[in-house]
């Protein structure tokens, strides 16, 4: 296990990795910067971009794939994602409905 | 340990202190690991709550437009990412045996980038503070200052890790403790890198937008 070969491998999937991350990140700022589109549109670009970017850095830096032997790690991920799915709409949703209450 | 009663060979939950219990495998500390990074996600993503509900209350101080800049945040965004990199080949010349040097070398350069990046933060916030955008001044920037430096402390923790762990190669060298030690701050430094996405996407381009 593990030779040259394999130092090779994992060593493209860090290259990988950093230039997804690179561009994506890239991308943002760049649309961010020239600003072509409504506000609206571009937080959707924009967000669209970050959860794109999120995946790449899970399977490239973290190594999460589907393989079977990391399921308990991506099922703990899935799991905490309702969880803060749940925390974070439930709030917005409270907070945001208070607020306009109060204006 | 006597052979054949299951519950001796019970691992926690639970109180079960055995000899068994004293050396948890490596996946076991590793996941343990991860459970405490996604409590940590959960402590993040309250704060993305707090803040994008609170932003938009200005309460007459500056606004986003008027304390975010552009060209600092991408600075910030590339070291982070970088270090991430560099993490990634320390963690391979572990892996793969390639060296105390190269190890040590990348440790030395993600410690550099990750110090970069908190100098430009630094940097960031007195800019901020100059232009009297201080955390009571309003919710939006109370929201703001419980969310970023939360996660300038943790890169200022993830360095110190850093710092500890090569004084530890440098004394013990790469055993079973050091290793695993090492994936955890790997997985930390990773997580770390992941948070700063958030908020470079969620408060700053979106301040900017």
């Amino acid at each position: 296990m593990g030779g040259d070969g394999g130092f090779r491998r994992e060593l493209r999937d860090y290259v990988v990795g950093l230039v997804l991350a690179l561009g994506l990140s890239g991308a943002a700022f760049a649309l961010v910067a020239w600003d072509p589109w409504a506000a609206r549109t571009m937080l959707g670009v924009v967000a669209a971009l970050a959860v794109l970017q999120l995946v790449a850095h899970f399977r490239c830096f973290l190594h999460i794939d589907l393989k079977q032997s990391h399921r308990d790690d991506l099922q703990l991920i899935l799991f905490t994602a309702v969880i803060i799915g749940l925390m974070v709409a439930g709030s917005l949703w409270i907070i945001l409905n208070q607020n306009q209450r109060m204006m | 340990m006597s052979a054949g009663s299951a519950s001796e060979r019970r691992r926690h939950p639970g109180l079960n202190l055995h000899e068994s219990d004293a050396h948890p495998s490596d996946g076991e500390v590793v996941f343990g690991f991860w459970v405490f990074m996604m409590i940590d996600a959960v402590l993040f993503a309250l704060l993305f709550a707090v803040y994008a509900s609170l932003g938009a209350n200005t309460a007459g101080g500056p606004g986003p437009h008027e304390v975010f800049e552009l060209r600092p945040a991408a600075m910030e965004t590339l070291l982070l990412l970088l270090s991430s990199f560099t993490f990634g080949i320390a963690s391979l010349a572990m892996k793969y045996q390639r060296g105390m040097a190269l190890l040590q070398g990348m440790l030395a350069l993600t410690l550099l980038l990750g110090l970069g990046f908190l100098g430009l933060e630094v940097h960031d916030f007195v800019g901020m503070a100059d232009k009297g955008a201080l955390p009571q001044v309003s919710a939006f920037l109370s929201a703001f200052y419980a969310l970023v430096p939360t996660h300038f402390l943790h890169v200022s923790l993830g360095c110190v890790w850093i710092v500890v762990m090569m004084v530890q190669l440098r004394m013990s060298g790469l055993d079973r403790i050091t290793r695993t030690r090492l994936l955890r701050l790997g997985l930390f430094w990773h997580f770390l890198d992941i948070v700063w996405v958030m908020i470079f996407s969620f408060v700053f381009l979106r301040g900017l937008l």
